[in-house]
């Protein structure tokens, strides 16, 4: 979460779980040649990532169950209900039944993508979180791309000229964005650009996805108008961190010697940059897209509920003061499960980026 | 650093060695502009939050006998304004400040203890058991920490407890891993094998000779886990997650937010809170880099 933890998930690229590293086994795999090296990896990155999912299954189920004591008294709280209802109820949510059945039974639904039903929406949270889901992968993905790029770009820039002026500069502004709760910041965007202030008119919608029934190109710029200020709160919060990893990678590898062989061969300056230097820096940066990909879909719950932007994280800021258990549970599974899919397609990557690292 | 197993004048020698290499901390502190800068602001706003009472009067937080209109703009008898009980929000400000730094620091704390007790023990015993940990570590580390933050906050009972108690499990895996990293590079040098055939025990080499030699990259990992858990107990607060009964600059952020501050423009009931938050987050980050890069100056050099 924070700038300090990033680049200790960086210095892990085979963090995935359950799985050994590559650092065991290299000589067998070596041995056996790359193709099959690559696919003894991924089969191992497989089984780690099947493991992790049913871990959060598991946790999923546990948190739900054993901590708020009965869920069917956590629904009804401030309702006056009979102990005959209680029980009906009980056996509509299958809670007479043995924990381990109860278990069983839940890790079934789940895979099969039947997550139970909400408590406010009356509906299947299969079905609300489905709904919900372009709407969320819209705005945050969006957001991945501009921050990611604009981290890259300015850590470049801040490494290539580090210590001067334009570097402390750079640092110093992305710092201070990364300080700033980002509920807060687009509360004070909304004031600014929408509700306007002093001479300011508001120039942006205040919230939501669309505001009328346009079709066609006029819809897609309708939503993209709407779009405009979470994803400025969302790059503006988030850049710091690629920044950061982007920076200090590029660092390590400003005094190798293939640098000052391709300036000793001519090349230019931008050249040796953009052709020798980055490359080589970029490999722990691409992680870190990938797991702020896995982060942004739970990361995103602020913003979405500030805007009132109809995704993922805006139903699980609805689901809080209910509080609406299956949902939150539901949506717990989708944002772990979101997190262990980027974390793997990383894993996965890694290797055909950098031949060093599974074979 | 300058645990002596033997027995010898115990203090004196110790004593001074501990007191020359804080000297020099110092002294490499002080070369550090940004570092210096946010030491500055925290010593300013801990002042301030401890001498909070004296400022603005214990009953700031008392509804019933509040001194001003609800929703006053800025004036000069109220410079923010007042909330929505006719409280001053100035003085809401200073008193947010107690619970912010003490739940900011009570969290980053446990936070760190836990995974320096669970990075020592994985990097001391190794084997399946360091296995088994560091998988249990690495599958917190793939969690959505916020989320599982929220979902406990959610299900324990609302308390200042629960919101450190909610930071605190959620952000220990990246303490874990580097306190185990660095107690593997510590137990790999020769004097671990000394004070082992000299009879010293599982628990005389973690307390003894580990826990020094990590406590520099803990001291740094708390600093900048402050700030994280400064940022997430704002964050559960404006959720609706934080104890009702105590003001903090979350806290009052929602309150703004659910009175009308956002459609109504009233930037001098939003804005303040938000700041005080980014500038102490700042604060810790800045210090927690300037201190890191003073234990680690490989990675001062590269940050």
């Amino acid at each position: 979460m924070t700038a300090a933890s990033s680049p200790a998930v960086v210095r892990e690229p085979d963090g995935g779980p359950v799985k050994p590293g590559p650092s065991r086994g290299v000589l067998a795999r070596a041995a056996a040649g790359p193709r099959t090296a690559y696919l003894l990896y991924v089969a191992g990155k497989l089984g780690g990532a099947a493991v992790s999912i049913l871990a959060v299954l598991v946790t999923s189920f546990f948190l739900f169950r054993i901590i708020p004591g009965d869920p069917v008294k956590a629904m009804t709280r401030n309702r006056a209900v009979s102990p005959e209802q209680l029980a009906l109820l009980h056996r509509q949510f299958g809670l007479d039944a043995p924990v381990w059945q109860q278990f069983t039974d839940y890790c079934g639904k789940a895979l099969t993508g039947d997550l139970g039903i909400s408590y406010q929406f009356h509906a299947p949270v299969g079905e609300l979180i489905a709904e919900r889901f372009p709407a969320t992968l819209l705005l945050t993905g969006v957001a991945v791309v501009l921050y990611s790029a604009l981290g890259l770009w300015l850590g470049t820039r801040s490494a290539w000229r580090h210590g001067q002026l334009g570097d402390r500069l750079n640092t110093g502004v992305a710092l201070t964005l990364w300080s700033v709760p980002s509920f807060w910041l687009g509360l004070l965007l909304i004031i600014v650009f929408s509700v306007g202030i002093g001479p300011i008119p508001g120039l942006f919608p205040t919230g939501g996805m669309e505001s009328g029934s346009a079709t066609g190109f006029a819809h897609v710029l309708d939503v993209a108008h709407h779009m405009v200020l979470p994803v400025l709160t969302l790059v503006a919060v988030g850049y710091a961190q690629t920044l950061l990893v982007m920076r200090s990678s590029l660092l390590d590898e400003m005094g190798s010697d293939y640098l000052t062989t391709a300036r000793a061969k001519g090349l230019r300056d931008a050249l040796v940059r953009r052709r020798h230097a980055v490359p080589n820096a970029l490999l722990p940066t691409v992680t870190m897209v990938f797991i702020n990909l896995g982060h942004v879909a739970a990361g995103s719950i602020l913003v979405e509920s500030v805007f009132s932007w109809p995704g993922l994280g805006g139903l699980f800021y609805q689901a809080i003061p209910v509080p609406d258990l299956p949902l939150i549970q539901g949506l717990f599974v989708v944002f772990a499960g979101a997190m262990i899919l980027m974390n793997l397609l990383a894993d996965l990557l890694y290797p055909l980026l950098d031949p060093r690292v599974g074979r | 650093m300058t645990t002596e197993s033997a027995p010898a004048p115990p203090g004196s020698l110790a004593w001074q060695r501990r007191r020359t290499s804080a000297a020099r901390f110092w002294r490499q502190y002080r070369s550090h502009r940004a570092g210096l800068y946010g030491l500055a602001a925290l010593v300013l706003i801990a002042a301030t939050a401890l001498a909070a009472p004296l400022l603005v009067g214990g009953d700031v937080q008392d509804v019933t006998g509040a001194p001003g209109r609800p929703l006053e703009s800025p004036s000069s008898r109220f410079p923010l304004g007042t909330d929505q009980y006719g409280r001053p929000l100035l003085g809401l400000l200073l008193h947010g400040a107690r619970i912010s730094l003490a739940v900011g620091l009570m969290a980053a704390v446990l936070s760190v203890a836990i995974g320096t007790l669970v990075g020592i023990l994985a990097g001391h015993f190794g084997g399946w058991f360091s296995t088994v940990v560091m998988r249990v570590t690495d599958w917190f580390l793939v969690m959505p920490a916020l989320v599982l933050a929220i979902v406990l906050a959610t299900v324990l009972s609302q308390s200042v407890w629960t919101v450190v108690l909610a930071i605190g499990v959620t952000s220990w895996p990246t303490t874990a891993r580097l306190v185990r990293a660095q107690t593997l590079a510590v137990e790999s040098r020769p004097y671990i094998e000394r004070a082992q055939a000299l009879g010293g025990g599982h628990a005389h080499i973690m307390a003894r000779h580990v826990l020094p030699n990590v406590m520099p990259l803990v001291l740094a990992q708390t600093t900048l886990l402050i700030s994280a858990a400064i940022l997430t107990e704002a964050t559960l607060a404006f959720l609706g997650l934080g104890d009702p009964n105590v003001v903090s600059w979350g806290g009052m952020l929602q309150e703004a937010r659910e009175t009308g501050a956002v459609s109504s423009g009233h930037w001098w009931y939003l804005a303040p809170p938000g700041l005080a938050i980014a500038v102490v987050a700042l604060a810790f980050t800045l210090c927690g880099r300037a201190v890191e890069s003073v234990l680690n100056p490989k990675l001062g050099t590269s940050r």
